[in-house]
């Protein structure tokens, strides 16, 4: 069986790979994670891109939960998502979460192998 | 509407709003993250260096494609916003009959309602649909050029007194009353140059 996968989206790449280090320092590997950050040109932003790379390669068929920052954060991953096949959009949720605590959290539950809807509402509750 | 006219509105959209860049920095960092500028100049200087190719489809298919450039190239909301109102043009460009005033209106109705569904807003909540409505209005009611140019101007300016509701500059409550929003001045920026173009070359 295998575990939700976590995607990090930032504006700021280092808050990205920050966020990420802290999840795989206090969670462990044993969920799918995959983190972006920085608009096309490498400055603060976000990149459709590097959003859809990221969803790949966290991918799980038993989901992927997306932690996003600020608005055009989650209006590019919105778009990213309806990018891409209809039968991964299904399993593809962005949680309504602070980026550092919801991925940490969303990454605590996904490692004990609880659903996407579980991890979901558990980041959410932050 | 000719490719090549569609073509010379492209480029002088683009060149508008480049012009406007820092202009829109100004206003975005007044109300929201100081990133308009620098993103639209990023994904209109994209659509330039691919003009020729873009512009060597038929209308709707360039219209896809300038939205498609937005989307990848802008970096931050405004490519989904700007991205969603082209390719919605694109989607909606009447195959066969000639482009008038009353279809326009169609399209650009059809692109309001995309916008409010992919931004989540709705009319005054400060953001670009605050100029398209007014202007769409205008285009159903078959107003002249001149006329649409002069609504497209005031919509914006009655960005000012509105409270945002959406986007960044919610985070402000009241504080971003009595500041344009950028995204507003950049719509208006562009359908102002569309009627400038139309005419002179009328």
């Amino acid at each position: 069986m295998s575990n939700v996968g976590i995607v990090i989206v930032s504006h700021s790449k280092e808050v990205a790979m920050g966020t990420a280090e802290m999840v795989l320092q206090m969670v462990g590997d044993e969920v799918p994670l995959a983190w972006c950050g920085g608009n096309p040109d490498g400055g603060l932003g976000t990149n459709l891109d590097a959003i859809m790379e990221a969803i790949s390669r966290a991918w799980s068929d038993a989901g992927v939960a997306v932690m996003v920052d600020l608005g055009g954060a989650e209006t590019n991953s919105e778009m990213a998502i309806e990018m891409l096949p209809a039968e991964r959009q299904k399993k593809i949720v962005i949680c309504n979460a602070p980026i550092v605590e919801g991925s940490v959290i969303a990454a605590t539950e996904a490692s004990g192998g609880a659903s996407l809807e579980e991890v979901k509402s558990s980041a959410e509750e932050m | 509407m000719t490719p090549d006219l569609l073509r010379s509105l492209l480029q002088g959209i683009a060149e508008a709003v480049i012009a406007q860049a820092e202009h829109l920095t100004v206003l975005d960092q007044a109300i929201g993250d100081g990133d308009h500028g620098i993103n639209m100049k990023r994904g209109l200087e994209n659509v330039l260096a691919d003009l020729d190719n873009i512009t060597a489809k038929p209308p709707a298919e360039i219209l896809k494609a300038v939205g498609m450039t937005m989307v990848m190239k802008v970096g931050g909301a405004s490519g989904p916003l700007f991205g969603t109102l082209a390719m919605t043009l694109g989607k909606e460009w009447p195959t066969e009959d000639e482009l008038d005033s009353a279809k326009l209106g169609l399209m650009l109705a059809a692109s309001i309602e995309a916008l409010k569904k992919r931004g989540k807003a709705d009319l005054g909540a400060k953001t670009m649909l605050d100029v398209l409505a007014p202007v769409q209005q205008a285009l159903k009611a078959n107003k002249s050029i001149a006329e649409i140019s002069a609504i497209a101007q005031q919509a914006a300016e009655a960005t000012i007194p509105m409270k945002a509701t959406r986007g960044r500059a919610s985070f402000l409550g009241d504080r971003s009353i009595g500041h344009m929003d950028p995204g507003a001045f950049s719509s208006a920026l562009m359908i102002k140059t569309i009627c400038q173009l139309l005419e002179e070359k009328s």
